[in-house]
């Protein structure tokens, strides 16, 4: 094992960094931050030169030695690379293990660990292309984060719903309704059985439906369906604005109106905010539903970026009680196991170490509380069998298209999915399989309900045939 | 096509034809399987910030069959006929409420 003692004299020069940062002989310790990156090396690189240059480069290295150096203890500071392995069936890519001291990072910062991590590294020479695969985070620093305002337990208190999954819609077209326009849809969908509604993305303040104009009307719905079903009501009020100030500004309005839950997007709003407003959102009781609008720029290819499980992670330690994650059955395909990887990662409080399904460390949440997956996009009433045997029941099901283009209109729509979410579930629980029977259950229910059965006519010669981008 | 007439809901299961004896005895047993502890919640005229209905006796902590449950339901519902009957499902492990459907809506003819 090569030992970095500052050296008695000073002497200048470009830095061999794999004297240093690569230290096959260590052994992590509890208290330090793992994280796993995917290393292309440039053509004649060697992957341990590469490795101990992503550590490097990603901690306390610079690519010349600086005569302040030596006022600094490196041993306390750098990051070691203390793993390299080849990426089965890949050429030239090989998994980096980091480990990272815990004093290299800001209590409570997302901002300040992606900063080191996924900095200046990134566009290193000596790679071709890097992707940070996963992170251990320390329970030490774990503790420093306030995490999901509620999380998925005391939402389900918050909300009185129990033992199935939710139910959600994006209000489409996502841009040009005027909010009464938009208030009605709202409406129309939540007197049918939803239990939410949402904002889409791109929905802020624009100039045919400013924020104020839309929180009132989608409140006023909000109440009126309330009322008529019995049933708790909701959503997601996009707050996500130009500023900080703004953001919180809608959300002060949401609150005095006594709206449940607002929404964020994490990765265009940014983590400093999206921490600044998941602690209002503790502070104020409001949960918060979260949109991941730029994902895939960041986590599409294999080769190189962040994979959404780090970004996942990284959101519930900023704060969200709900975060979208894919469907697996839709038209937006994620390897089944991949994504549920990540799923638990995002709502259990233990998840142990499992290549299989994309885990490279043992993840001990410490208590945090758990963010709920929202599963989105292309899906309709014929998925609803395998959604509610993949997800289970601490998940959002969000049937946009799914519902508002029933042919009968938003609220037979929103019926027709809570009939066949509620027929999955009672079948589950009397024990039959949602896997092999799931369509005889939606067809049986047909047989009473009539909302159900229009949607079956419309739906059941719709197939999605993309295949799967993510696997390892 | 049909309007969709307005109707009051009482979320898990309410969306489906009342329950028959043997359909809640068999959400029971699911809830028994998975170590759940069933309760029996019943108000009068419940409204959706009611998170609690009045609890029935106290949870059956030592049930180890649906027919205890359904006994319990029955008995309160023939004290407090005009009231909303549900059972609920806590988990100690978790340390949380998991469950909960209605049983029984006044003037219904069964639950």
């Amino acid at each position: 094992m090569v030992q970095a003692k500052s050296a008695p004299g000073f002497k200048a020069g470009v830095q061999d960094y794999r004297l240093t940062y690569y230290t096959p002989d260590y052994t992590p310790k509890d208290t330090d931050l793992l994280a796993c990156f995917r290393m292309t090396p440039q053509p004649g690189v060697p992957p341990e030169e590469a490795g101990a240059a992503v550590a490097a480069e990603s901690s306390t290295g610079t690519w010349t030695t600086v005569w302040t150096d030596n006022l600094t203890d490196l041993d306390r500071y750098k990051g070691r690379c203390y793993e390299v392995e080849a990426v089965p069936g890949e050429d030239n890519q090989y998994f980096c293990f980091v480990a990272y001291p815990l004093d290299l990072f800001e209590e409570g910062s997302v901002t300040n660990i992606l900063t080191s991590l996924v900095g200046n590294v990134f566009g290193f020479k000596a790679l071709r292309a890097l992707r940070l695969e996963d992170l251990r985070i320390p329970v030490a620093l774990l503790k420093t984060f306030q995490g999901p305002p509620h999380g998925i337990v005391v939402e389900r208190d918050k909300l009185n719903k129990y033992g199935r999954p939710l139910l959600g819609c994006t209000i489409k077209p996502k841009l040009g309704l005027s909010a009464k326009n938009y208030g009605r849809a709202v409406y129309e969908c939540l007197r049918g059985g939803l239990d939410f509604t949402k904002d889409d993305e791109n929905i802020n303040s624009q100039p045919f439906m400013r924020w104020r104009d839309r929180f009132l009307f989608v409140q006023e719905a909000i109440e009126k369906a309330q009322a008529e079903t019995n049933e708790i009501k909701g959503h997601y009020l996009n707050v996500t604005a130009a500023t900080c100030e703004e953001m919180l500004k809608r959300a002060e309005f949401a609150k005095e109106i006594g709206t449940p839950i607002i929404m964020h997007d994490f990765i265009t709003g940014g983590f400093t905010a999206n921490t600044t407003l998941a602690r209002w959102c503790r502070d104020n009781g409001v949960l918060l539903h979260i949109h991941r609008a730029m994902h895939a720029v960041i986590d599409r290819q294999r080769n190189h970026g962040i994979h959404f499980r780090v970004l996942a992670k990284c959101l519930r330690m900023s704060g969200g009680d709900h975060l979208h994650s894919g469907t697996v059955v839709g038209k937006l395909e994620g390897e089944r196991g991949i994504t549920m990887g990540f799923v638990d990662l995002m709502r259990e409080d233990y998840v142990e170490e499992d290549r299989s399904r994309g885990i490279f460390f043992t993840q001990d949440w410490a208590s945090m509380p758990g963010t709920m997956p929202v599963a989105s996009g292309g899906i309709h009433v014929w998925h609803m069998p395998a959604l509610v045997e993949i997800f289970g029941d601490d998940s959002c099901l969000q049937f946009g298209g799914g519902t508002l283009g029933h042919p009968w209109g938003n609220a037979p729509g929103a019926t027709a999915n809570r009939v066949a979410l509620e027929a999955c579930v009672q079948a589950r629980n009397e024990g039959r399989s949602l896997a092999r029977e799931g369509n005889d259950v939606i067809r049986e229910a047909c047989r009473w309900s009539p909302e159900l059965k229009a949607a079956c006519e419309l739906w059941k010669e719709i197939k999605f045939e993309f295949e799967a981008m993510d696997t390892l | 096509m049909k309007t969709l007439p307005k109707e009051k809901r009482y979320e898990t299961l309410s969306y489906l034809p009342p329950l028959t004896d043997q359909q809640v005895a068999k959400q029971i047993e699911y809830m028994l399987e998975q170590g759940f502890i069933p309760a029996v919640e019943f108000e009068e005229d419940p409204s959706p910030a009611d998170h609690h209905w009045t609890l029935w006796k106290l949870p059956l902590f030592s049930a180890n069959s649906s027919q205890e449950v359904l006994n319990e339901v029955r008995e309160c519902r023939q004290e407090y006929p005009n009231s909303y009957v549900r059972v609920i499902g806590f988990d100690n492990i978790k340390q949380c409420q998991t469950m909960s459907f209605i049983v029984y809506k006044p003037g219904m003819s069964r639950y």
